[in-house]
């Protein structure tokens, strides 16, 4: 696998956030740990990480979530409690 | 519409005595109705003894993960107005210097958006804002941007640094504490406000080594002011406090923890390369001694309060470092710690339990720090510390 675009990156951790919503909550350290994993060592790096989850975050397909740690969470929906 | 009635006996009780009353204080708040629905809460979780608030949740602005912590009532039925009572954390200057218009600024955008409810300053060093619907985090955030302000850290990321009040009003201020955690606030705004970390992680900066602000105690990276050359006396002065009453060999000499300062009744002597810097002479004798001119700071590792271990003191990781703006050293240590920990740690540990789990000796090798005999108090106390090429050189 070649070297990922921040999109690709950013695409990946959206998926998955989205299959582990309601099972295991994600912090930042687990979504750069399983993009390493995704796309190798060689590939990816810390930054890009910071990137994509900047990118997730600021377009608001993401939030931040607390609960006693911080968690990158998808957004509440509609008539869902916070 | 009709004024609700403020029934709260109980807390009332809190305000008999000569001393300040927090009861007292929010009572001159309770026009605003989310100050005064506070008051009725927390006299409900009196009669109950437990608590009425929970915290948690998915509060915030765009873009942050931390400075709003989302705070609702348990009983939102029966005390509507702190239903949503969320917390901010603002970042105060450094050294909490104000002005007056800075308070009134602050004060007029607290009224509009919330209860008007502060605590100046929390014990995160912040200044904060109690209590506001979710509806006003974002207008609030803006109107606090437009006034300078930014909000501080909460959460697993850098909380918002704090420092003495340094050279500002202190002269035993070794080195310059306001720049440098202003420094390392801008340094690290990206590490403030968006979470990365297993937990929380926080910088501390106080100026000598009477740590004002219990960094030694509280932080994960401490950077304590220290000097390298000599205690500074002034024989004439040490002659006026003996002749004013200080007993200087029973309060001073004898309870130096090293014994490497004495008085033979007129003058001072000091062993300088004895003393460890405790301040307890400087502290008693203001006026006869002061910290030496070579300032700079000590940078240890690894404290934290007690919250969910128990607690840790910091230990000494750079014993004596220039403290020069862009401050380069602190922040490469910085980052080559939280390269470590973010790696390895796990969820809600801190970088001083996880150096007790990795071990001293292999958290160093990793942030690449060399051990130096200046890190430990006595020789041979710490089992985690081997001089390896010593070892070699005897074992060939």
């Amino acid at each position: 696998m070649g070297t990922p675009t921040v999109d690709q990156v950013a695409e990946a951790m959206l998926e998955l956030v989205t299959v582990t919503k309601g099972k295991k909550n994600l912090k930042a350290p687990d979504l750069k740990k399983a993009m390493f994993e995704k796309f190798g060592e060689e590939n990816i790096d810390k930054k890009m990480c910071k990137l994509a989850i900047r990118q997730l975050i600021d377009g608001g397909q993401c939030i931040y979530s607390y609960f006693g740690g911080s968690y990158i969470t998808l957004p509440p929906e509609e008539g869902e409690e916070g | 519409m009709e004024k609700k009635e403020l029934k709260i006996p109980m807390l009332e009780e809190l305000e008999k005595g000569p001393w300040p009353s927090f009861v007292t204080e929010m009572k001159k708040s309770a026009d605003n109705p989310m100050a005064a629905d506070t008051l009725r809460q927390l006299e409900q979780s009196y009669e109950d003894k437990i608590s009425h608030w929970k915290h948690g949740g998915l509060v915030g602005v765009m873009g942050y993960g931390g400075g709003v912590i989302g705070r609702y009532s348990n009983l939102p039925e029966q005390f509507p107005e702190v239903a949503e009572f969320h917390t901010y954390r603002v970042n105060q200057p450094s050294g909490w210097f104000y002005n007056s218009d800075a308070l009134r600024t602050l004060c007029d955008i607290w009224e509009k958006h919330g209860s008007g409810l502060t605590n100046m300053h929390g014990s995160t060093g912040d200044l904060i804002f109690l209590g506001s619907k979710t509806e006003a985090i974002e207008p609030c955030f803006k109107d606090l941007g437009e006034a300078g302000y930014d909000l501080g850290g909460s959460g697993s990321d850098v909380r918002t640094p704090s420092c003495c009040v340094g050279p500002g009003r202190c002269e035993w201020s070794c080195y310059d504490t306001l720049d440098a955690c202003y420094d390392i606030t801008q340094e690290f705004q990206d590490e403030l406000h968006r979470p990365a970390f297993p937990y929380k992680f926080k910088f501390k900066f106080s100026g000598c080594p009477n740590d004002c602000v219990a960094s030694i105690a509280r932080s994960d990276m401490s950077v304590i002011g220290t000097w390298k050359d000599n205690i500074r006396i002034d024989q004439d002065e040490a002659k006026k406090y003996a002749k004013n009453g200080v007993d200087i060999q029973a309060e001073i000499c004898d309870l130096c923890p090293t014994s490497c300062i004495d008085w033979n009744g007129s003058n001072i002597s000091i062993d300088n390369s004895n003393c460890v810097k405790c301040m307890h002479c400087i502290n008693v004798m203001p006026k006869a001694l002061r910290p030496g001119t070579e300032g700079g700071a000590t940078i240890l590792v690894g404290a934290k309060a007690p919250i969910i271990g128990g607690a840790l003191l910091a230990t000494v990781f750079v014993p004596f470092l220039e403290m020069e703006a862009p401050y380069d050293d602190i922040k490469e240590l910085a980052e080559a710690i939280w390269d470590f920990w973010g790696e390895y740690g796990k969820n809600r540990e801190r970088v001083g339990e996880f150096i007790q789990r990795v071990g001293l000796a292999t958290f160093m090798d990793e942030i690449g720090l060399e051990p130096v005999p200046e890190m430990i108090a006595h020789p041979r106390t710490n089992p985690y510390i081997f001089f390896g090429d010593d070892l070699d050189e005897d074992d060939e």
